[in-house]
């Protein structure tokens, strides 16, 4: 008995049960495809995730007023001051660029949500952002048209304003809005810049916002309400470690300075916040985790369901599946060429449905991937599990009645109802 | 004109064939202690009521099942005892079934039908046909080679399962009620052909059947009642051979 023969009898089986192959196929189909592209919206949904919070900074720390308890909080909204906690000021970023080594930059913000920005006759919201020239560099931002706040602006206290690419696009849609005068609160403002488009919004939308000089802000638009103590309050300092590596020692360093700067006792709890970027990752990933663990689960349930179909299939032609096992050993086939004819049936059953459930979760993922809502990537894990899933249940509801009947003498099997 | 078949070598040679059947705590004795001795050429029928064991001795005289005890010998070789391979190696070259239900593939054509014998053989694809196609013509089905079983009478079925258990060249043909499915007229062209292959192909033939006139066309009646052999005077032939040799005779020089 050649192999190729054995796999002859095998296709000729196929082919002669058209209807039980394709419902067959259809089941590991359905399981495979349903599982790819689950996992590949998890998986997308984790990138993107991930990739916006690689998006705020480069080697991030964030410094935020009050006590944020990892286990309750939310990411904090730029700009939120715990009630009654001491503030952040200005006076705290200088300290911190001062005595903290290792670091490429301090960026202190001052934030002002909801400020009415207004050009001729159109009036948009927009985040107000008070900050200083290191912005720029701290948050991985670019500038797209025009010029970034520079140091001239600062000790000048310039009223020069950088639009957020959704806020320049309201206000001036396809003209140019550099050198324009705007006005932030009602203060005129002159436009020096644009910046390029993030997206997001883990921290407020970027893109949504105006950003003046930090000293501008405080002379011109906010006065007493950033007031604090005969020095000014941030809504929030970011830190820019000079790697990766030293992203820890930076964040314990800011924290033994800001101790001091606040005066604070051995025994008493910090009264501000140090974040990391590991701990925001930390934090997204526990919740993308969870996300994923849903979508497994959802798959899971697909592939079972995909499962029952194999089995349900297998199970209804195994009568007369174990009279065409009787037959084909009445006229001489071994029980190891049965075995393998069945063999056969199921790997290629598995190999074509796989590869058609594999191009169909492909397919999902593109077309989510086009509707720009994330961008859904197939991984070879979800492949091998779908692939593997389905293969194992083929192979079990398959090869298992089929190795039964090849068990039995032929007239038992030819008997068999 | 041939001699009487005591003269021939015994092709089959069974001695104190028993088959036990349990039925969850009783036993069925199907076969109580069966011998016989069939010969080369010979055309034998096998009659008894239903449940005398007659088809349950048939399967195990074309190794599809295994006695519980006793020997049967097929062209000398010791059958009961062989393991699963052998056995099949034996259907697939010695042996050719023919079952009262056709038992074909469905879905499958006459031709890839009569092939499958071949195809476990071990025959390339071409050949297979070829041999095939050939078989299917001598039973008269040379253009119905594509049909599938659906698509052809009662008669055409058994004529594509006697045309598989041919396509090898067996020593022997077993017929478990070939006509047992089909109506009067039908049933005696599927014994004109048996007849014709006998004369022809010189084949070996054992028939069970209930059907008295079909065990009168054959040479010689072994009857079976409650799973063993009633003895020989009381199944005389019917006719004598020779009888039996001029009816067959002039019935084929009628039919042609």
């Amino acid at each position: 008995m050649r192999p190729f023969q054995n796999i002859r009898i095998a296709i000729e089986a196929l082919r002669a049960n058209k209807l039980r192959s394709a419902l067959t196929m259809l089941g590991i189909i359905i399981g495979v495809g349903s599982v790819v592209s689950l996992l590949s919206v998890g998986n997308g949904a984790q990138e993107s995730i991930l990739a916006q919070i690689n998006g705020i900074g480069t080697n991030l720390v964030t410094v935020v007023p009050g006590v944020l308890t990892l286990n309750t909080s939310r990411p904090p909204a730029a700009g939120s001051i715990g009630a009654g906690a001491r503030p952040l000021t200005d006076a705290d970023a200088r300290a911190i660029e001062e005595r903290v080594s290792n670091i490429s930059g301090v960026a202190p913000e001052f934030t002002a949500n909801g400020t009415t920005i207004t050009f001729k006759r159109t009036n948009i919201l927009a985040a107000a952002r008070a900050v200083t020239p290191d912005y720029l560099m701290v948050r991985n931002q670019t500038i797209g048209e025009g010029r970034w706040i520079e140091s001239s602006d600062m000790s000048t206290a310039a009223r020069v304003v950088v639009l957020g690419a959704d806020a320049a696009e309201s206000l001036f849609g396809e003209l140019s809005p550099i050198g324009e005068r705007i006005k932030v609160a009602n203060v005129p403002f002159t436009v020096i810049g644009v910046l390029n488009r993030v997206g997001g919004g883990f921290t407020g939308n970027p893109d949504q916002s105006v950003y003046v000089p930090l000293t501008a802000g405080y002379r011109s638009l906010f006065g007493s309400r950033a007031a604090y103590r005969g020095d000014n309050r941030v809504s929030v300092i970011y830190i820019s470690a000079l790697n990766n590596d030293e992203l820890e020692t930076v964040a314990e360093e800011v924290t033994t300075v800001l101790r001091s700067e606040h005066r604070l006792k051995i025994d008493d709890e910090d009264d501000f916040t140090v974040l990391t970027q590991e701990q925001f990752l930390s934090i997204a990933g526990a919740i993308t985790g969870i996300l994923t663990i849903f979508l497994g689960a959802i798959a899971g349930i697909s592939l079972l369901v995909g499962g029952i179909g194999i089995m349900n299939i297998s199970l209804v032609s195994v009568t007369e599946r174990t009279k065409e096992i009787g037959l084909r050993k009445a006229v001489g086939a071994k029980r190891r060429t049965i075995l393998i004819q069945f063999l056969v049936e199921t790997v290629t059953l598995s190999v074509i449905g796989g590869f058609a459930g594999i191009f169909l979760g492909w397919m999902v993922a593109t077309l989510i991937s086009a509707t720009g809502v994330l961008q859904a990537t197939v991984t070879p894990n979800s492949v091998a599990l779908a692939v593997g899933f389905s293969f194992m249940v083929g192979l079990f509801f398959g090869i298992y009645p089929a190795s039964r009947a090849a068990a039995l003498q032929p007239i038992e099997a030819l008997r068999y109802e | 004109m041939n001699d009487i078949p005591v003269n021939l070598k015994a092709m089959i040679e069974a001695r104190g064939l028993t088959k036990v059947y349990k039925m969850g705590t009783t036993e069925v004795r199907a076969l109580n202690g069966v011998s016989l001795d069939v010969f080369q050429s010979e055309m034998v029928s096998v009659i008894g009521q239903s449940g005398s064991g007659k088809s349950t001795l048939l399967s195990i005289l074309g190794a599809l099942d295994l006695p519980t005890s006793g020997s049967y010998k097929l062209d000398g070789r010791e059958v009961a005892t062989m393991r699963d391979d052998e056995l099949a190696a034996l259907r697939n070259q010695r042996i050719g079934f023919v079952f009262q239900k056709f038992n074909l593939l469905a879905r499958s054509t006459a031709l890839a039908n009569v092939e499958l014998p071949l195809t476990y053989a071990g025959v390339p694809s071409r050949q297979s046909r070829k041999r095939a196609a050939e078989t299917l013509t001598l039973v008269g089905l040379g253009d119905r080679l594509d049909h599938k079983p659906n698509e052809l009478s009662g008669g055409q079925q058994q004529r594509v399962a006697i045309a598989r258990a041919l396509v090898n060249n067996p020593s022997i043909i077993l017929a478990d009620e070939p006509t047992g499915n089909l109506d009067s007229r039908t049933g005696e062209e599927i014994l004109e052909l048996f007849h014709k292959l006998h004369e022809e192909q010189k084949i070996t033939l054992i028939v069970v059947t209930h059907d008295p006139k079909i065990a009168a066309q054959c040479q010689r009646v072994i009857k079976l009642r409650d799973g063993v052999v009633v003895p020989d005077d009381d199944t005389r032939p019917l006719m004598t051979y020779e009888a039996l040799r001029n009816a067959t005779l002039s019935e084929h020089s009628d039919s042609h």
